[in-house]
């Protein structure tokens, strides 16, 4: 059982207001684009990427109020993070983050898209630069698999 | 039966479910009915009745049971005929729903009677089941998809058809009676009547339409007419297409199967009669059965009541919602152009974010882009916010959606 006022606490409205990371990163390293068919929610993620680690990380889109929450907390722990553990951030470092965890189905997608859009650009630079890495494979099931 | 809020009030004992609480205890406040509506006993009813007493399929056994059954299904194609006013019963054919229908029209007649470097007319209103099954066969049969596009009051630009028509290469035009988004009503007869002078066929979406006006096809004019069963009180899975016979009778049939056929050879096979040359396989008996009970009950209230009721809510809602700071409303706010339909936005809070503050209160709206990204395109908007009324809904509901905006105020610090 989810109330609303759980879920619209102080921290999302604040996130969504003004979301940190909010913007474009000209001279990314990789770049991906997702959105929600069901109802329009749209991001894009800039990164740069230096020495294997996430040296900046940038997101714009359109989206609800859960998801730019998300987006902002997201992009703030990969931040410095390498890319062996922006592999490892787990939907529920997301959601755990800002109370979440008993989000109802239809919402969880709002939450995870900017984390599903992290995981495919992780995707798409390993696999322009790891090109015969056996984890391209495992990395792509894990994409796929996100929610 | 009178045209009074409380005449239509009466009517919500009919309807169970709207009896029902939801989440912390709230009566239900349903109001997505562009969407689906909710069924009222008769149609429940019926759909029990005939799988209890009647069920057995249909068209060919001699057994009492089949008989019974073949009788009532082909009893709603006739209730059909006479509501929306069709003299010939051979050109209903029952489809899954509208999306079904147009994708018959789009593969039985458009695969053969469109060409390389033909058009096909649709809108910027457009439902994506008016849009995607042409882009399909655009694609496939290297013709054009063209626009008509919609003005700053959601109205469509007819001037855009003139200049399409003109080109001389317009093989149908389609587009929706009234938009699922906007709720504007379109003006079909001036469509019509320009098509008709270019020689150039017309199809109806009328999902949106049928369920809350009269509609009458012989005034319309146009060539194909689509709707569904469940927009209108009817069961899920059952919709309409009506076809002009002299152009159903140049069409292939869309499912090969049993129950189209006259004769079966082990190469070659001849067609059924219509319009069972369309109705491969057994068919959806019972919700055939039950969207003929929808029109029984329909009927009972009266088409021109049910808009009276609509323009009603819908001038009431236009107004109270009218009166919130930060809120707005989307398309013509003509009544006489409009159906019950209200996309709005609010402030700049998502319409996802809406809708799940409000379902709080037991308040059912959509959110979304309706299915219509055309149209948000168009509109410059991510997605809106969509309230759609029906026969059982009343101002006092509209009331408890005006009230809950304060809430999704309070939470959103507007």
């Amino acid at each position: 059982m989810t109330g609303t006022a759980d879920i619209y606490h102080e921290m999302i409205i604040d996130y969504s207001r003004n979301p940190i990371n909010f913007g474009e990163i000209k001279d990314h390293d990789v770049t991906f684009h997702d959105s929600n068919p069901l109802c329009g929610d749209s991001i894009d993620i800039d990164m740069k990427i230096d020495d294997n680690k996430v040296t900046d990380i940038k997101f714009h889109g359109n989206g609800c109020a859960i998801c730019m929450a998300c987006s902002s907390v997201l992009t703030e722990i990969t931040k410095g993070k390498t890319l062996d553990e922006v592999r490892k951030i787990d939907k529920n470092d997301i959601l755990g983050e800002l109370g979440l965890e008993h989000l109802q189905a239809v919402r969880i997608k709002c939450a995870l898209l900017s984390l599903k859009v992290v995981k495919s650009a992780l995707y798409t630079y390993m696999g322009e630069h790891l090109n015969d890495s056996p984890d391209v494979d495992k990395l792509k099931e894990e994409a796929a698999n996100l929610y | 039966m009178q045209s009074t809020d409380s005449s239509f009030e009466n009517l919500r004992k009919d309807f169970p479910i709207l009896k029902r609480t939801v989440r912390d205890n709230k009566p239900l406040v349903y109001l997505d009915n562009a969407s689906t509506t909710q069924k009222p006993n008769q149609v429940i009813d019926s759909i029990t009745d005939y799988y209890q007493n009647h069920n057995a399929n249909i068209h060919r056994a001699v057994y009492a049971l089949a008989e019974e059954a073949t009788e009532a299904y082909e009893a709603t194609r006739d209730k059909i005929a006479s509501f929306i006013n069709i003299q010939d019963r051979q050109e209903i054919i029952f489809v899954r729903g509208t999306t079904e229908a147009i994708n018959l029209v789009a593969y039985a007649w458009g695969r053969s009677h469109i060409k390389e470097g033909d058009i096909i007319v649709t809108t910027e209103y457009e439902h994506h089941s008016n849009i995607v099954p042409w882009q399909l066969l655009t694609q496939e049969k290297k013709a054009k998809l063209e626009y008509i596009g919609v003005d700053d009051d959601g109205e469509l630009i007819l001037d855009d058809l003139d200049k399409i028509l003109a080109t001389g290469k317009v093989k149908l035009v389609t587009f929706s009676l009234m938009s699922n988004v906007l709720g504007t009503i379109t003006d079909s007869k001036k469509i019509i009547e320009k098509c008709k002078a270019a020689g150039v066929p017309t199809l109806i979406d009328g999902a949106q339409a049928v369920p809350h006006m009269k509609v009458d096809l012989e005034k319309l004019g146009c060539d194909f007419f689509a709707f569904s069963g469940h927009k209108m009180l009817g069961p899920t899975g059952i919709g309409v297409l009506w076809v002009r016979k002299s152009i159903l009778e140049t069409m292939n049939p869309f499912h090969g199967g049993g129950d189209m056929i006259r004769e079966v050879h082990k190469y070659e096979t001849t067609w059924n009669d219509l319009p069972y040359k369309f109705e491969a396989g057994t068919p959806n008996i019972a919700d055939v059965v039950g969207f003929g009970a929808a029109i029984d009950y329909l009927t009972k209230i009266g088409m021109d009541n049910v808009r009276k009721h609509e323009i009603e809510l819908t001038t009431y809602a236009i107004e109270k919602l009218s009166n919130v700071k930060g809120l707005h409303i989307y398309g013509t706010k003509d009544i006489s152009k409009r159906g019950g339909v209200i996309s709005f936005n609010f402030a700049d809070v998502h319409p996802h974010d809406v809708a799940q503050i409000i379902d709080g209160e037991g308040i059912a709206i959509r959110s979304g882009h309706h299915c219509a990204q055309v149209l948000m395109e168009r509109l410059n908007v991510a997605a809106t916010s969509r309230a759609s009324f029906y026969i059982y809904n009343t101002k006092s509901e509209i009331d408890v959606l005006v009230n809950s905006l304060n809430i999704v105020a309070k939470v959103f610090k507007l």
